[in-house]
């Protein structure tokens, strides 16, 4: 096959991989949209099996090894539960960053084969793009492997800080960069496997000192750095449809990654930084048990809610945690029975990732067109009889509006306050992750219940 | 004068940065994170070089060391691409919407 027809191959995958973003624009384009993304991968891969013509025993393990990756990759995407998308999707980002340092090491001890040149003698600019591609590629291992740990709870979600930790992540950031430069100087082997090691320690340390509840930021970061690696390796191997991708995956995660901080209303430099949600909440524990709470059962919520006309529902990652979507459809099925009518507020940093209390109610079969953006309902909750928060938190606290001294301060939230009355389904009455104090809790017309989010609406719907 | 191939393939990738902006932002909140586990598969066509490194060389020596990392690189790229298309799949089969019936 020539070149030119390669290259004309490849950018029809590039564009197949453009439609398949572009049908996410809505639920019913979205699987057609897939099947393009499937498509244009098999054509990327086929076309290259094509290219490279030799159908010797290396081809066969080729197919082998593609089977075998294949077969572990089927194998976890029917298997993991909806609740463990967020690790999923940080294991995968890791696996790109992985493959991306593992291409740009072949291609660094065999570039004849991608026309980079000899050992020793590699062109200039394909040293460059190489060592960027691999830089960021294994940040984005060392980074997503961290971001799993956390997620799956095997490593504690709340932030490591030492002092002199920004600074030492700007001189390692320095080094790298020094690193690169040498490396196109002098061709020397040693520099590029220097670079490979310092990035992922920086991968390690950018995200240990970044707390749990940022992690939709950190996960977008990873899937823009992802995508980023990508387009390093594509401009070192020359491939249209790697470029193409690449600057995709690179930009969607990016303006993820910013909608999920204007959704906490912080820079992202703030949250990189890290350290926020630390362990200094004492100040706010000392005045808050003495405040009257009133705490109810699940019979009083069955009742409020049950005479209520319309209700609203506040998911947060406290129902991800508690597993308890289908409890929480069944209770909006009774609830329908009822008459009352029932929608969904999602906050946009509710829960680990981009749009994950979305997919939880999915998976819990609540049809999307009740599910509603902050945008899209924040009027509602005035005329709304009775808000149910179930795992969120602070998402929801006035303070944010009020308090100009509060760390979430300026911080869109849902105007659940507004309501006729609020029923907050909580394990107990400690502050949420930013480790503030929730005036809400107090108001006369909330009504606490202690309780697991699941066991709590399981009881519910009995008693309704 | 002659025009660089790399300013072609940086006029591709300015492009493309557009392109994905303007279609990531007509995404719907709702479907952010399939969005994520696409653009990790679709992240994953990283396989094309690894398919290049590994078939690279003689065929007497197939796990060269140059080769053995890209045969390494195709089962990393491979568990993303079949997980992340499927996982994707089994995500949007969920979306649907109000049965008209109720």
């Amino acid at each position: 096959m020539s070149a030119n027809l390669l290259a004309v191959f490849y950018l029809i995958s590039g564009i197949l991989f453009i439609l398949a973003l572009r049908g996410l624009s809505s639920p019913e384009t979205s699987r057609q949209g897939n099947l393009f993304g499937i498509i244009g991968m098999a054509i990327a891969i086929g076309v290259t099996f094509l290219s490279v013509g030799n159908f010797s025993t290396g081809f066969l393990y080729v197919l082998g090894f593609l089977v075998i990756g294949g077969s572990i990759g089927a194998f976890i995407a029917y298997k993991i539960p909806m609740t463990a998308m967020p690790e999923l999707v940080a294991g995968f980002h890791s696996l790109v960053g992985l493959a991306a340092v593992f291409v740009a090491i072949s291609a660094f001890l065999n570039p004849e084969v991608f026309n980079l040149g000899l050992p020793g003698n590699i062109k200039i600019s394909s040293l460059i793009e190489m060592s960027l591609g691999v830089a960021i590629g294994a940040i984005t291992f060392t980074g997503s492997i961290i971001a799993f740990l956390k997620l799956r709870g095997i490593m504690s979600g709340s932030p490591i800080t030492f002092t002199g930790q920004n600074y030492l992540n700007l001189s390692l950031g320095l080094i790298l960069f020094g690193l690169i430069f040498y490396l196109c100087k002098t061709q020397i082997d040693t520099w590029f496997w220097t670079i490979i090691v310092i990035s992922f320690l920086v991968g390690v340390l950018l995200i240990i000192p970044i707390g749990g509840a940022d992690m939709p930021v950190v996960i977008s970061m990873l899937n823009s750095y992802s995508g980023w690696a990508a387009a390093g390796i594509g401009f070192t191997l020359e491939n249209t449809a790697l470029i193409i991708t690449g600057a995709l995956v690179g930009s969607s995660g990016a303006i993820l990654s910013y909608i999920m901080c204007k959704g906490m209303n912080r820079s992202f430099f703030n949250v990189i930084l890290g350290g926020f949600g630390g362990t200094d909440q004492s100040q706010s524990k000392t005045d808050k048990e003495q405040k009257p709470v009133k705490s109810g059962n699940a019979d009083d919520a069955a009742f409020l809610m049950k005479n209520a006309s319309s209700v609203i529902i506040v998911p947060g990652y406290g129902m991800a945690v508690a597993q308890a979507q289908h409890a929480l459809r069944e209770m909006v099925d009774a609830l329908k029975k009822n008459g009352v009518k029932v929608t969904y507020a999602i906050h946009p940093v509710a829960g680990r990732m981009p749009g994950h209390m979305n997919v939880l109610l999915a998976e819990a079969n609540v049809p999307y067109d009740e599910v509603f953006e902050l945008e899209e309902i924040n009027n509602d909750f005035a005329n709304c009889d009775v808000v149910y928060v179930i795992g969120a938190n602070d998402v929801t606290n006035p303070v944010a509006k009020t308090d100009p001294q509060s760390p979430i301060y300026g911080m869109p939230i849902l105007d659940v306050e507004k309501s006729k009355s609020i029923l907050f389904v909580k394990r107990s009455l400690s502050p949420g992750y930013a480790g503030i104090d929730n005036d809400l809790f107090y108001k006369d017309n909330t009504l606490m219940l202690f309780a697991d989010a699941k066991k709590m609406t399981e009881d519910i719907i009995k008693s309704l | 004068m002659e025009i660089d191939p790399f300013i072609f393939r940086l006029s591709i990738f300015i492009l493309s940065m557009f392109i994905g902006y303007y279609v990531v932002w007509s995404v719907t909140p709702s479907l952010h994170t399939p969005l994520m586990s696409v653009t990790n598969a679709i992240s994953s066509v990283i396989i094309v070089g690894a398919i290049i490194a590994a078939l690279a060389g003689s065929s007497e020596n197939i796990f060269d060391n140059a080769n053995i990392f890209g045969f390494l690189a195709i089962i990393l790229a491979a568990v993303n691409i079949f997980g992340g298309f499927l996982v994707t799949q089994r995500m949007l089969a969920m979306y649907k919407k109000k049965k008209k019936d109720k």
